[in-house]
């Protein structure tokens, strides 16, 4: 029981840190339609931003907020000043020049930061257990990032459905000849939509730190993973991008966490120990697979209305 | 047309140049320069089947790694179990790459555009886990493999220059096979598919079994490449089959020249020399390298090939 609760917050807990990476990138592919590779490096930059900046202030917290807003500013020099010239183009030529500087960025983290990882500690007010139900304790850092992540998530909602430039943003979206048409200065639009995106993977990135190594190459495996939300929600709908991000954080911790015994009811002790994490590193692939065999186009396609 | 242009004369060079390396690397004792060019070849070949589907094709496939991998643990799986022929080994690698491909194509190709790029994608992190799973076949180590593929009687793997011509022979038969299909009828109806699907389906030809064919004989072709590289480095894990190597045959592909003959041979050529040219001048050759993609993307439309042709008329 207290596996099985702690476990599905924790699948919850990665689904909305999931949903932050996820959420800027399905707005800037559906409002630009630009496919940005290299938001798996603003998640990084994120981390070692806060790690570095935390220990020069000696302040998590504060250490945080500056990496959020040094992440903001990167994002909006990267794309006032490479790929403001992408867009438009193939979304092979997308690939293909962030795929570049993925390999920039990891090198130049490691002319800076060095090869080894950095650890970004936790100020001891975050490290206490904290009961949920009775008998049961979680650690407070996870609940925080769960709240937050929560909180984020709902303003975005309000910020993109309920305010003017969300309402821009929306236009944008679908069709951007006529919102420029309408003397809406597109230019700043987007680059503002694409800070807003890499302040988020900065976020998701400096929250993630304390629980992982910060390490060079640490946003392309998550990268892939908030592709892969992306493409199940249906490219461009933050909606589908956060119910698909639970989804696949759900489905990745629970899979971890479980698979390995339900393998040993079935199988052999020892095929079961070799397959189980194979198969749970599978499994959000095959989700993935599966939905698009069903529905080519994700679960929630947002130009279709 | 003319008869003589830029791109052809530097096309013809490079390929005289590759005949003529191991002359050059034997007169001068350069071991290291046919290991390199051996290297070079193969993946050649691999980009010149990601090649057919994605510049002839129009499918952006950003899983062809995967093949690499199956091709690659084929010959090593089979040496394991102790079966070293060759005649045995090559023939599983490319049937295992085919159905593969098969299955894999006939599921991906329902869907178009960025999806297909993803769900390509997705497939190949599959194959990934599977092979880091095989614990009997070095999991995420890997697996050496003792003893290269053995065709006795014919050719012997473990001689570097035989090795070496046996890999340029394969590419060369590789691209001959493509020339041939690009200008066959089915050729013309894969291109045709290319530019405009729904025409091609309003006169009645069926897209998608015409794709997957291709998308096969692409994946069996890359497949090859993947048995040639195992042998080639002795080893094989399931890092051959990571993303990042998909995108980097990608980035050959797009380099040399989508949609050309000779254009990935070009791509890989030139990425892999500056890659070993880079990081000996450099360990952060990634640095520099990352951002040339970028001005590339931005500025070199058409690859390799599109600037020499450039040059040729201007």
């Amino acid at each position: 029981m207290l596996l099985v609760v702690e476990q599905f917050l924790n699948g919850l807990q990665f689904g909305l840190l999931l949903f932050l990476l996820a959420a800027g990138l399905t707005l800037v592919f559906g409002i630009m339609d630009l496919v940005n590779l290299a938001h798996g490096s603003l998640y990084m930059m994120g981390a070692y931003f806060a790690a570095t900046f935390a220990a020069w202030t000696g302040s998590f917290l504060l250490g945080a907020l500056m990496a959020l807003g040094a992440t903001l500013v990167l994002g909006i020099v990267l794309e006032m000043t490479a790929l403001r010239h992408l867009y438009g183009r193939d979304h092979l030529d997308h690939v293909l020049a962030t795929f570049g500087l993925i390999l920039f960025f990891n090198e130049a983290v490691r002319l800076i930061w060095g090869p080894a990882g950095l650890a970004l500690p936790l100020p001891a007010w975050l490290t206490v257990p904290v009961p949920i139900l009775p008998g049961i304790h979680y650690p407070a850092y996870r609940l925080a990032i769960i709240a937050v992540a929560l909180l984020v998530a709902l303003l975005l909602y309000l910020g993109v459905m309920r305010t003017r430039i969300g309402m821009l943003i929306r236009a944008g979206a679908s069709n951007r000849e006529m919102i420029g048409a309408l003397g809406i200065n597109i230019k700043l639009l987007y680059t503002l939509v694409f800070g807003l995106g890499a302040a988020l993977a900065g976020l998701a990135g400096l929250m993630q730190a304390p629980i992982l190594t910060v390490q060079i190459g640490m946003g392309e495996n998550i990268l892939i993973l908030a592709f892969v939300i992306i493409v199940i929600g249906g490219i461009g709908s933050i909606r589908g991008a956060f119910l698909a991000a639970i989804f696949v954080g759900m489905i990745d911790t629970l899979g971890r966490a479980f698979l390995p015994n339900l393998l040993r009811q079935v199988l052999s002790g020892a095929a079961a120990s070799t397959a189980a994490p194979a198969l749970s590193s599978m499994l959000i692939y095959l989700l993935m697979a599966i939905v698009l065999v069903v529905r080519p186009e994700g679960l929630f396609p947002a130009n279709r209305r | 047309m003319k008869a003589f242009s830029v791109s052809k004369a530097v096309t013809a060079l490079m390929l005289a140049g590759l005949v003529l390396l191991p002359l050059y690397s034997h007169l001068t004792g350069n071991i290291f320069i046919l290991t390199l060019f051996t290297r070079i070849i193969i993946l050649a070949l691999a980009a010149a089947s990601l090649n057919l589907i994605m510049g002839f094709g129009g499918m952006m496939s950003f899983g062809h790694a995967a093949y690499l991998g199956i091709g690659g643990y084929a010959v090593g799986m089979l040496a394991q179990e102790g079966v070293g022929s060759g005649f045995i080994q090559f023939p599983v690698a490319l049937a295992a790459s085919a159905t593969y491909a098969l299955v894999i194509g006939a599921l991906s190709l329902r869907t178009r555009g960025v999806y297909f790029i993803m769900i390509t994608l997705a497939f190949a992190q599959m194959a990934y886990y599977v092979a880091s799973g095989l614990a009997r076949y070095g999991g995420d180590d890997g697996l050496t493999v003792y003893k290269r593929s053995d065709f006795s009687g014919l050719i012997n793997l473990g001689d570097r220059m035989q090795f070496y011509y046996l890999c340029l022979a394969c590419l060369l038969g590789v691209i001959f096979l493509i020339w041939r299909i690009v200008n066959s009828r089915f050729g013309l109806v894969v291109q045709g598919l290319r530019s405009n699907e729904q025409r091609m389906q309003a006169i009645g030809f069926a897209a998608k079994r015409y794709q997957l064919v291709c998308f096969v004989i692409s994946g069996t072709m890359c497949g090859l490449a993947g048995a040639l590289l195992a042998n080639n480095t002795d080893f094989v894990s399931p890092a051959v089959m990571y993303w990042t190597r998909s995108g980097d045959l990608m980035v050959m592909v797009i380099l040399g020249g989508m949609g050309t003959l000779f254009g990935p041979i070009m791509g890989a050529v030139v990425f892999l020399l500056l890659e070993e040219f880079l990081s000996q001048i450099t360990e952060y050759w990634a640095l520099i390298m990352g951002p040339l993609l970028l001005l590339i993307v931005l500025f070199g439309r058409g690859g390799i090939m599109g600037a020499l042709g450039r040059a040729g008329r201007g």
